[in-house]
């Protein structure tokens, strides 16, 4: 017993380390260590790996409302979407075949490898040019942020709201199925759909992680999907690890990081794969 | 006169921003120390309080155990605390948008709200 905790612990420790200085929630790593390593029930690990993903967007968030990034009536308004999303999927791990589960977290980590590869390619940011929107207008979504490097107060706007607002649907069906904090599909709701800045696409998305995971962590929590012995020390060591990972962000340069990280995480995410068409080795 | 009007939601949601800060510090920590105690008590004790491969998933069952002391109890009881957090800060968001007379967004995060505590009814229920 005494073993095992530690063992967790030092899963959570590595993933709130690594979650914080590569800008992803602990949970694309969590759950194939858990279940390829430690071989948990994958609806277990899921349950598990909702439960950081709480501890480390509140945890950021922190920070995050401290520059003044975040956008709250947007975060408030797509959570709608988000929440409901969450709910339906808890509900579907119920339902489907855990095979189903791997393969499609499978799939999640190959996507997280590509989107971490063209994040090795990023350039500069360019403001995105919108047109004024009614409905942005009327829910007076459109906000201002002070950007940090160029010393300036950035106005911008957004569009395309109910187009936002399904993608948000689906980021929080694939957060509650996979007990993931879904941050890039967030992101891509808003930055992409949305044309909003990436800095506060990327505040406000953390922001609504927490919301969105405890959406479904309800469900998992009377389910009895959540196991004592499992989630906390992994709850106490993504808490240690990420605020470790924060103080250690500043002095690596997360360039490296994502270089290493994007064969390994094509690799994982194949294994998954494989185990979910029933291939193990 | 608009500039003015906007300068002044910004120093606003600025204000809330800041509460919603305060929140979440608490309640994390506040969650933390509990599952720390539980865990704690876990390892002293050896032994979680229930028969092998079952714990409490209950508010019933949680808080009887917790009065008993039994460290998976504990456990839980701050792992629920845990998931709470955002749920309060969702609950201050009202309280705060509603002091600043901005109705629609009452609605809106109200909206939120009951979605949560919707998730909660059918884990409950275990449907």
């Amino acid at each position: 017993m005494l073993q095992t905790i530690l063992m967790i612990l030092g899963v959570g420790l590595l993933a709130g380390i690594l979650g914080a200085i590569l800008g992803i929630g602990g949970g694309i790593i969590i759950t194939p260590i858990l279940t390829l390593g430690f071989g948990l029930d994958i609806k277990y690990a899921i349950g598990a790996s909702v439960i950081s993903v709480i501890a480390t967007s509140s945890g950021a968030t922190i920070a995050y409302i401290k520059d003044d990034l975040l956008n709250l009536r947007v975060a408030m308004f797509l959570e709608i979407g988000t929440t409901i999303g969450a709910i339906v999927g808890a509900v579907l791990v119920g339902v489907v075949q855990p095979n189903f589960l791997y393969v499609l977290f499978g799939g999640l980590l190959l996507f997280s490898s590509w989107n971490m590869y063209r994040k090795l390619r990023a350039g500069v940011e360019v403001l995105h040019k919108t047109k004024p929107d009614p409905i942005a207008a009327k829910l007076r979504l459109n906000s201002s942020y002070f950007d940090k490097n160029t010393q300036q107060q950035v106005d911008y706007q957004v569009e395309h709201i109910p187009g936002g607002l399904s993608v948000m649907f689906g980021a929080g069906l694939a957060s509650g199925m996979l007990g993931i904090g879904s941050g890039p599909f967030k992101v891509m709701a808003m930055d992409t759909v949305m044309k909003m800045p990436l800095k506060p696409s990327s505040a406000t998305s953390n922001l609504m992680m927490g919301v969105t995971a405890a959406a479904s962590a309800t469900v998992y929590f009377f389910n009895g999907a959540i196991l004592p012995q499992i989630a906390a020390p992994l709850a106490v060591g993504v808490l240690i690890g990420a605020t470790l990972g924060t103080r250690i962000m500043q002095r690596l340069p997360a360039r490296w990081i994502r270089m290493i990280f994007v064969p390994l995480l094509l690799y994982i995410g194949g294994q998954m794969i494989l185990k979910g068409f029933g291939v193990t080795f | 006169m608009a500039t003015q009007k906007e300068q002044q939601t910004h120093t606003e949601m600025a204000q809330v921003e800041k509460s919603i800060g305060v929140i979440l510090q608490i309640g994390v920590i506040v969650s933390a120390i509990i599952i720390g105690i539980g865990l704690l008590l876990l390892l002293f004790t050896g032994h979680s309080g229930y028969p092998a491969a079952t714990f409490p998933a209950h508010f019933s069952t949680i808080f009887r155990g917790v009065i008993q002391l039994k460290p998976f109890a504990i456990i839980m009881l701050g792992l629920f605390c845990l998931i709470l957090t955002p749920v309060l800060r969702v609950v201050v968001s009202i309280y705060a948008f509603a002091k600043e007379h901005d109705h629609l967004y009452v609605i809106i995060t109200t909206v939120v709200l009951i979605i949560l505590l919707f998730g909660m009814v059918l884990g409950y229920l275990d449907i």
